[in-house]
């Protein structure tokens, strides 16, 4: 789909701070309100916004830590289907928080997050590795994000700059 | 023996210190405020150009470097100007790498000046020209522009501050404290009256890449302009890169040639590992400089509409960072107006009188802070008109 420049500037800037109000993405832009309004609601239909997101390190509170693991997944593909329907079988599960189709060694790339390592053992073991056309699954625990999605995890992003300056 | 009533000189004595630095002083210890009155960029330098640094030192490059800078840096300087300005210099014998912006216009003014020659600086301005004229023996004649010309000076104004003595008009566009840009048709016009009169044009484009609505056009590539302009840039604030102490100068040889000279004996070189840096950014660094562009344009339309809906008339500025709203309105003279904002909402802003006398009447507002801080100082200046 072909969007205008100023569509794709609120695009970015939304993908940015989706807490903006329309207002404040209006002065941005300098569109009214109205028409900013329109394109958010185009953006959201066309399903360009897939959804408004935001980041939250739950690693900062207490008993909410939980455990994501990427895992290497190799597949028989099928005939017609490609990897597509084996793909489904495993992003249907509500543990699975991403699955990609890579080149390289392996087929599938896919995250899950459970609250626990046993619970994700539990998903390999008995959910992913049990799917017809699964033909090995390798698991990589993460121990830390330092960062994700474009941003950086207890970054020190203090103004450094002196009060004023010339 | 008697002491001398004071061992400075005369004319750094009668220096006045610079009107920023005064409201710096007002604003040490608060805690809790949200500063526009930074003129430069919030962000940090790129990582690619921090650790070209960090590489160069890493492998020993330590030393000085040729007297007008690497001359790879110079190299690649001159491709520079020549992509983005058309103007086309000899890295080997009209570049020098300065210690700033800063140092290059106090080079420029020295290498050019004989005792008394008259230099015409335009107000409101950056708060270094005239005292940088005076210091180099010369006088600064100033030429103020107004609001209802958006502070773009005429040809008019300049023709009425000419006199036999005068030698060069300094130029700042986009400027700073206003951001306003001059048109290239208005740029010829001040050009013309640097032709007729056989006058030197000292043109500060160290903003030149923060421009958000028309295209750039350098003094220097304008017809006839490259042998009386003195191109002075820099690196820090396209590449935010202020702490480094990195510009550069561009000119004919003959003007290059004399200016190395006071260089060469006052500063020997600029930073070793900064040159590394800045030769970095030169050459990967322009996707940063478009994407800090963009987030400046945002916060540029964003600072300039909430100015005015809480009535304070802003202009729209072109380029650089700054805006330069009114507040006559408000029935307080600058100082007041910036004082008492700092005192009951922690917002700094920077008195326009600081830019020269030209700027009462008005403030400055960085908008190169973050968006969340800049929606935050907006609310909290807008409580602060509201309840005046
Ligand atoms: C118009 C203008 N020229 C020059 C400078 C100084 O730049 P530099 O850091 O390269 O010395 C500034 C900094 O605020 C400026 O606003």
């Amino acid at each position: 789909m072909k969007l205008t420049a100023t569509e794709i500037e609120i695009a970015e800037i939304l993908e940015k701070d989706a807490r903006l109000t329309n207002e404040d993405v209006a002065k941005m832009t300098n569109l009214s309100v109205e028409q900013t309004r329109e394109i958010i609601k185009k953006l959201e239909e066309q399903k360009i916004i897939v959804r408004y997101v935001s980041l939250v390190d739950w690693t900062k509170i207490d008993g909410h830590q939980g455990v994501t693991a990427m895992i290497d997944v190799k597949i028989t593909p099928k005939r017609d289907v490609g990897f597509k329907n084996v793909a489904e079988r495993i992003y249907r599960h509500r543990e699975v928080k991403s699955v990609y189709l890579m080149s390289g060694t392996y087929d599938l790339s896919v995250v899950v997050e459970g609250n626990s390592l046993n619970e994700v053992a539990h998903f390999v073991t008995q959910k992913l590795s049990t799917i017809d056309g699964v033909i090995s699954t390798t698991t990589h625990f993460v121990l830390k994000k330092y960062k994700h999605d474009g941003t950086i995890y207890d970054s020190d992003d203090k103004d450094k700059r002196i009060v004023v300056s010339p | 023996m008697e002491l001398k009533t004071s061992y400075l000189a005369k004319h750094v004595r009668t220096l006045q210190p610079s009107g920023i630095r005064k409201f710096f002083d007002a604003t040490a210890g608060m805690t809790g405020v949200i500063s526009l009155g930074v003129g430069e960029p919030d962000f940090v330098t790129p990582w690619n150009v921090r650790e070209a640094a960090i590489v160069s030192l890493e492998d020993g490059y330590t030393s000085y470097t040729a007297n007008a800078g690497l001359p790879a840096l110079r190299e690649e300087i001159a491709k520079y100007i020549e992509n983005y300005f058309c103007v086309s210099y000899q890295p080997e014998s009209e570049i020098i790498v300065t210690v700033g912006a800063s140092e290059a216009i106090d080079i420029a003014l020295r290498a050019i000046l004989d005792p008394g020659d008259e230099v015409l600086v335009i107000e409101p301005c950056f708060v270094s020209y005239a005292p940088l004229v005076t210091l180099a023996g010369g006088v600064p004649v100033i030429v103020q522009t107004n609001r209802e010309n958006n502070f773009k000076v005429t040809a008019e104004e300049l023709g009425e501050a000419l006199t036999e003595r005068t030698k060069a008009i300094m130029i700042c566009s986009p400027n700073n404290p206003t951001g306003s840009m001059l048109s290239k048709d208005e740029m010829e016009k001040v050009a013309a009256v640097a032709k007729d009169n056989d006058l030197l044009i000292l043109s500060d484009e160290i903003y030149a890449e923060l421009v958000y609505d028309e295209l750039y056009t350098s003094f220097a590539a304008l017809d006839d302009m490259r042998e009386r302009t003195i191109l002075v840039s820099g690196f820090s604030k396209d590449l935010a890169m202020t702490g480094w102490r990195l510009g550069f100068v561009c000119a004919p040889e003959e003007i290059i040639g004399g200016m190395l000279k006071i260089h060469q004996y006052a500063i020997m070189c600029a930073a070793t590992m900064a040159q590394y840096a800045a030769l970095e950014g030169l050459k990967t660094g322009r996707k940063d400089v478009k994407e800090m562009r963009k987030s400046y344009r945002q916060r540029r339309n964003f600072i300039v509409q909430s100015l005015n809906d809480m009535g304070l008339a802003c202009h729209n500025p072109e380029g650089a960072f700054y805006t330069f709203p009114c507040i006559e309105s408000t029935g307080l003279s600058s100082e007041e107006f910036a004082t008492r904002l700092l005192q009951t909402e922690k917002v700094v802003v920077v008195p326009g009188n600081a830019f020269g006398a030209g700027g009462e009447g008005f403030v400055r507002c960085s908008y190169a802070t973050s968006m969340a801080q800049l929606q935050e100082a907006m609310t909290r200046m807008k409580r602060f008109v509201d309840n005046l």
